[in-house]
C-alpha cells in the first residue's frame, strides 16, 4: 500500500542522465543492441548478400519445392525450390534503397516545404502552410496510391510515390521546429546583435531544427519499408521474381494454405526492419529531447 | 480578434459570465468554414494530380475498354476527347467537375464504364464496416490494457509500453497473414475464404485494430503519466479515494482526450488500411475495387475514393472537434 501511495502527487523522478561505462563509452539499452545488430545483418545484406546467403536468390532446386524449413533450406523453399533465407537476403538492398529513397524524396520535399513555410516571405508562406493542412486528410497509403496509378508499377515509382505520400506530414513537424526556434531567445539575441539573416538561418535555426530529425529520419526509414512492401504485397510495386520483401509475401500468397513460412518470414523481416529503426529512432529523440531540457 | 463578436466572447469570459450564443456558435462557424476549405483543396490537389499525369488519357481509356496496350491514331482519340471533354480548357474541366462533385457526381469509370458513385455506393459498406468496427475494438483492447499498466511503476509501465511499440509497428498486411495462417489454416476456427458474415469479419477487425490499439494506447499511457503527476490527483486520494478509484475515476478521463483526437484522425488510416487488410483475407469492398483501379489506371475510380476518404475524414474531425466543445467546457468560447 505504502508504495503506491507514494506514487501519487509524487515529483517526477529526476532527470535521466546517460550512464556511461567508466571507459566513456554510452552504455545502452539491451534493445538498442539488438535494434543495432538487426540493422547491421541487414546492412551487410544489403552490401553484400553473397556473404550471408546460403543459395543463390534465382537458383532452383526442384526436388525441394515447397520444402519447411531444414537444415538444406534454413528457411524452406517456394513454388519451384528456390531457397527463402538466400531470396530475403539477396532482396534487402532493393527494400531498403525503396525505402532509403523514399526517406530521401520525402526529407527533401520536406526541408524545403517546412522552412519555407516556416521562415519565408509570407504571400508564400501561408498558402504553403494551408497546402500542408489541404494534404493532412490524405492517408499515407492512398496519396501513395494516387501516384503509383499515375506514375505505374516499378520500383522507381514506388520510392517516389512512398515519398510524396509522407512529405506533407514531415514537412509540418519540420515548420513546427523552426517557428518553434524562429521564437527563440537565442535568435532574437541574435537578431540584436545584428546578425544577417543568412547567419542566424545557417548558425542558429538550421542547426537546431536539424536535431529532431535525426531522430525523425530513423523512424522515417522503418516505416518507408514497410509502405514500400506493402504496395508491393498488393501487386503495385516490384513485381514477384524479383526478391524484394513486398513481392515474396505477394508471391507467396498464392501457396499460403501449404506453406506457411513462405508468408511469415519475409514479414518478419520487414517487422525486424522496422522495429529495430523505430526503437534506434525513438531512442535518439528521447536523448535530444532530454539534452534539451 | 477585432470583431464585436469575440470582444463579446472575450468580456463574458472576464465577467465569468457565460458566453453569448453568437460567441459560441463563432469558432464553430470558422470550423465549418475551414472544413469546407480543406475539402475544396483536397478535391482541387486530386483534379491537378490527375491532370498533369503523364500519358495521354484517352489512349488510356481506349486500352482500357478494349483490353489492349498499344499506341492510339488521332482518329481514334478525337471522339473519345470529345465525349470525356479533355479537349475542353482546364478551367473549364476543373468547373465541370466541380459542379459534377456538388451533385454527387464523382464521374464514370474508365474500365466499368458505370458510374463512380454506384460503384463505390456497393462497395463500401462492409469496408465501413470493417474500419467501425476495428475502431470500436482498439478501445477495448487500449482502455484496459493502458488502465491495467500505466502509473504502476516502472517495470509494468515499460512493460506496458514496449507491447504498444511493437504492435504500432506492426504492418496490418503482415498482422492479417499471421491470424490467417494460425487460426483460419491451422486451427480451422475461422473461414480462409473471404467474405462479409460474421466470422469472416472477426480476423480482419483483430488485423486493423492491433496497430490502431498500440498507438491509441501510447497516447493514453502518455497522458495517464502525466495526469498521475496532477495536484487534484493527490487531493483525491487524501480525501481517502483508493488509488484504484482515483486512476479510474479521474486520471482514465482526462488521459483519454487525445486518445478521442487520434481516433478522428485514425478514421482515414483506417479506410485506407483497410485496403491492406482486405487483399490479404480476400475480403469484397473498396480494398479490391481501389486496387484494381490503380492498377489499369482508371482515374475517376481512384480519385473518387480518395476524395470519400478525405470527406470522411473532415467530416469525422469536424464532428470530433464540435463534440469536445460539448463535453469540455474550457474550449467553449475559443476559436
Amino acid at each position: 500500500m505504502t508504495a503506491s501511495t507514494t506514487e501519487f502527487g509524487r515529483p517526477q523522478a529526476d532527470q535521466k542522465t546517460v550512464p556511461r561505462s567508466r571507459i566513456g563509452v554510452p552504455r545502452l539499452p539491451v534493445s538498442i543492441w539488438l535494434s543495432g545488430l538487426v540493422v547491421l545483418f541487414f546492412a551487410i545484406a544489403a552490401i553484400d548478400p553473397s556473404l550471408l546467403s546460403t543459395h543463390s536468390a534465382f537458383e532452383t532446386d526442384l526436388l525441394n519445392t515447397l520444402s519447411p524449413p531444414s537444415v538444406g533450406h534454413l528457411l524452406g523453399t517456394d513454388d519451384i525450390g528456390r531457397d527463402l533465407y538466400s531470396r530475403i537476403v539477396w532482396g534487402t538492398r532493393q527494400s531498403l534503397l525503396i525505402g532509403l529513397g523514399a526517406m530521401a524524396v520525402a526529407l527533401f520535399g520536406a526541408l524545403v516545404l517546412g522552412f519555407t513555410a516556416a521562415l519565408g516571405p509570407k504571400w508564400i508562406a501561408g498558402p504553403l502552410h494551408r497546402l500542408l493542412e489541404i494534404l493532412l486528410p490524405f492517408p499515407i497509403l492512398l496519396l501513395a496510391l494516387l501516384f503509383v496509378a499515375l506514375l505505374g508499377p516499378s520500383a522507381t515509382s514506388l520510392l517516389i510515390s512512398v515519398g510524396i505520400g509522407t512529405t506533407a506530414g514531415y514537412a509540418r513537424l519540420i515548420r513546427a521546429q523552426a517557428l518553434k526556434v524562429r521564437k527563440s531567445g537565442y535568435v532574437e539575441a541574435a537578431l540584436a546583435l545584428g546578425h544577417s539573416e543568412r547567419t542566424i538561418f545557417r548558425q542558429h535555426i538550421a542547426p537546431n531544427a536539424f536535431r529532431p530529425l535525426v531522430a525523425l529520419v530513423t523512424l522515417g526509414i522503418g516505416q518507408s519499408v514497410v509502405w514500400a512492401s506493402g504496395l508491393s504485397f498488393l501487386g503495385l510495386g516490384v513485381a514477384p521474381p524479383s526478391p524484394e520483401w513486398g513481392a515474396l509475401l505477394e508471391a507467396g500468397k498464392a501457396s499460403i494454405t501449404v506453406a506457411w513460412w513462405l508468408e511469415i518470414f519475409p514479414g518478419i523481416a520487414i517487422v525486424l526492419v522496422a522495429l529495430s529503426f523505430t526503437q534506434i529512432g525513438r531512442y535518439v529523440q528521447d536523448r535530444s529531447e532530454g539534452n534539451l531540457q | 480578434m477585432t470583431s464585436p463578436l469575440s470582444l463579446v466572447g472575450e468580456a463574458s469570459e472576464a465577467t465569468g459570465l457565460r458566453p453569448s450564443f453568437a460567441a459560441r456558435l463563432r469558432p464553430v462557424l470558422i470550423r465549418l468554414a475551414a472544413a469546407i476549405f480543406v475539402l475544396w483543396g483536397a478535391v482541387t490537389v486530386t483534379f491537378i494530380a490527375l491532370s498533369v499525369l503523364p500519358g495521354d488519357r484517352a489512349t488510356i481509356i481506349l486500352n482500357i475498354t478494349s483490353g489492349q496496350a498499344i499506341a492510339r491514331t488521332p482518329a481514334e482519340l478525337t471522339p473519345i476527347n470529345r465525349a470525356y471533354g479533355f479537349d475542353q480548357p482546364m478551367v473549364e474541366q476543373y468547373a465541370r467537375y466541380i459542379g459534377g462533385l456538388l451533385h454527387g457526381d464523382f464521374g464514370t469509370s474508365y474500365e466499368l464504364q458505370r458510374p463512380v458513385a454506384k460503384i463505390i455506393g456497393e462497395q463500401i459498406g462492409p469496408t465501413f464496416t470493417l474500419a467501425i468496427s476495428a475502431l470500436v475494438l482498439a478501445w477495448i483492447f487500449a482502455v484496459p490494457w493502458t488502465l491495467l499498466t500505466a502509473g504502476q511503476g516502472r517495470r509494468l509501465g515499460s512493460f506496458g509500453s514496449a507491447a504498444e511499440t511493437i504492435t504500432a509497428g506492426l504492418p496490418h498486411y503482415w498482422v492479417g497473414i499471421l491470424l490467417l495462417i494460425v487460426f483460419a489454416i491451422t486451427l480451422g476456427w475461422f473461414p480462409v475464404i473471404g467474405g462479409t458474415s460474421f466470422m469472416n469479419t472477426v480476423l480482419p477487425t483483430i488485423t486493423l485494430a492491433l496497430p490502431l490499439a498500440g498507438f491509441l494506447g501510447q497516447s493514453i499511457r502518455g497522458e495517464f503519466d502525466r495526469t498521475m503527476r496532477e495536484p487534484f490527483v493527490l487531493s483525491a486520494r487524501t480525501r481517502g479515494m483508493s488509488a484504484a478509484g482515483v486512476r479510474a475515476r479521474h486520471v482514465l478521463r482526462h488521459a483519454l482526450i487525445p486518445a478521442i483526437t487520434l481516433s478522428g484522425w485514425a478514421i482515414g488510416s483506417l479506410l485506407s488500411g483497410a485496403v491492406l487488410v482486405e487483399t490479404v483475407f480476400a475480403r469484397p469492398g473498396l480494398g479490391s475495387v481501389l486496387v484494381s483501379a490503380v492498377s489499369d489506371k482508371d482515374f475517376p475510380l481512384v480519385s473518387g475514393i480518395v476524395i470519400l476518404n478525405a470527406f470522411l475524414y473532415v467530416v469525422i474531425n469536424l464532428v470530433v472537434d464540435l463534440i469536445y466543445r460539448l463535453v469540455d467546457p474550457r474550449l467553449r468560447g475559443t476559436a
